[in-house]
């Protein structure tokens, strides 16, 4: 019994899935870039040697890398709210759940940047009159940016596939337009279909662009 | 005392009162003292593992010292309370600012050229605007004859230049003192002469400066006063001659012992 495949329903409601891929990538933005941000507090706080720092945040990391992210973002429109004196909504509670999902895996991927550096460029900074921060932004990171970009990158592509996650509390990113359309217009097979290749297209150039970091060397070298 | 620079009392550069360091049981600093004059320079020599470089660590507080006071152009770092010291880390921040430290290892930054290495102090710390970073990196570098490498980058120059750069990085703050700590320690033995050459010229120029190295022939030609220190204390202190080539204390015979004769600085080829 074969299908008789027909793309033109799908084509027809263009404009919804548009949509979808929209918020898909202002939820991805959103997520990435909140997420790295915080993510180098937490990486910051992991690498240091201080017990009240690496402590909290250890368990935060722990509990966000071994829990599913499907259920964070269930766990933060259902039972969020309960605690919270304010209203959660779709978008809110799927990006907060993918930011601190991101914050977590990012941090590791600072702490191994900040690790792979000798001490002696701490203490150069330090020794110059450099506060923390002044080291961290002046010395460190600029260096260890070049090592960690791969990670940050297959991070980013992890982040981008999760969003569609969020159509399970209903936020109308490309997953949960597709869904929605499909049950009108009976056609989930070639609607998943161009969900998977929209997805496709967009992600795989990020893939080959993160590949090209990973193999080309500094072009400065290294002393 | 030696006839060196200044020697009235108003002109001191550094003063620490039984310095003390622990970590943990091992106690590394057993209570050091030692009056610094402007333009004076203080070679510290002693064995391995003595406390030389957790002297200098605590002299710009890398490291934070167990007990002791230290006074930077005569006054106290730190407040006192209750009978100890206590610091802040944002005025040990601005006293490293003021404390110039040349590292064994060099720690130049590879990311950035060696004029960006000599400008980022003053640009990051001091908050100079554009013109007179250049101005004071170009300076700075020149006065260790490397302006003619502004544009490379560390990792291609010699171990020897890029430990000039290091000095030129430290000077660019115009610190009241400078701290080497073996300087010279990692360097091939052919690139030794240059670095030590561009450490008497600043001596000549009347930098204050505290050297732990193992150069006995450059501590008896440019040092003030030599200080011998042995295990966390300073066991001998005076004039090269008195404790280079005729030292009282046996401990500091056994080390110099160990030493043989010394080998004066080659000169400068560049
Ligand atoms: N951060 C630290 N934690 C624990 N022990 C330390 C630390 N820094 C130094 N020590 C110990 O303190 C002692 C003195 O060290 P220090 O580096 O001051 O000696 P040094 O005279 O500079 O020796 P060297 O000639 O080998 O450089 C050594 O036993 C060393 O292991
Ligand atoms: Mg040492």
């Amino acid at each position: 019994m074969g299908h008789n495949w027909d793309f033109s329903s799908v084509f027809a409601s263009r404009a919804l899935l548009l949509q979808g891929l929209e918020n898909t990538l202002i939820l991805g933005a959103t997520c990435l870039a909140l997420g790295l941000f915080f993510g180098l507090f937490v990486g910051a706080a992991r690498f240091s040697g201080r017990a009240w720092l690496y402590f909290p945040a250890t368990v935060f990391v722990e509990v966000f890398r071994n829990t599913p992210v499907l259920v964070q973002i269930m766990w933060f429109f259902f039972a969020f709210p309960i605690i919270v004196p304010f209203q959660v909504d779709a978008f809110t509670a799927a990006a907060i759940g993918l930011t601190l999902n991101t914050v977590a895996f990012s941090s590791e991927i600072y702490r191994a940047g900040l690790q792979s550096l000798a001490r002696g460029q701490w203490e150069a900074g330090r020794a110059l009159g450099m506060s923390y921060w002044q080291q961290m932004f002046r010395v460190i990171l600029p260096q260890a940016a070049r090592r960690m970009l791969p990670a940050f990158m297959n991070r980013a592509v992890e982040l981008f596939k999760m969003t569609s996650l969020a159509s399970v509390v209903a936020y109308g990113e490309l997953m949960h337009q597709a869904k929605v359309v499909s049950t009108i217009s009976f056609n989930p097979i070639e609607m998943y279909t161009s969900v998977a290749l929209i997805f496709f297209a967009v992600l795989f150039p990020m893939t080959v662009f993160a590949r090209r970091f990973e193999t080309r060397g500094d072009p400065r070298g290294r002393s | 005392m030696s006839g060196g620079r200044g020697a009235d009392g108003a002109g001191e550069a550094l003063r620490i009162e039984d310095l003390r360091k622990s970590f943990g049981d091992l106690e590394v600093l057993g209570g050091v003292s030692l009056s610094v004059r402007r333009g004076e320079v203080v070679v510290v020599i002693g064995a391995s593992g003595s406390g030389k470089s957790t002297m200098l660590r605590c002299v710009n507080f890398m490291e934070i010292p167990t007990s002791g006071k230290i006074f930077l152009g005569g006054a106290l770092v730190g407040r006192e309370r209750g009978g100890g010291i206590e610091y802040r880390e944002k005025e040990l921040t601005r006293l490293r600012a003021r404390v110039g430290m040349v590292f064994q290892h060099f720690n130049l930054f590879p990311h950035m050229t060696v004029l960006q290495n000599v400008m980022e102090g003053p640009k990051t710390v001091l908050g100079c605007d554009g013109e007179e970073c250049r101005r004071r990196g170009n300076l700075y570098l020149d006065r260790v004859g490397l302006a003619w490498k502004a544009e490379s980058y560390p990792s291609q120059l010699s171990g020897g230049q890029q430990q000039r750069v290091a000095i030129a990085r430290a000077l660019a703050m115009e610190p009241e003192i400078m701290l080497f700590d073996e300087a010279t320690s990692a360097l091939d033995p052919e690139l030794v002469g240059e670095v030590l050459e561009t450490m008497k010229a600043l001596a000549e120029d009347g930098m204050t400066m505290i050297i732990v190295t193992h150069e006995l022939g450059f501590a008896y030609t440019v040092a003030d006063r030599v200080l011998f220190l042995s295990g966390g204390r300073v066991l001998e202190e005076g004039t090269p001659s008195e404790v280079l080539t005729f030292p009282r204390e046996e401990g500091t015979r056994n080390f110099l012992r160990g030493h043989g004769t010394f080998r004066l600085p080659e000169p400068r080829l560049d």
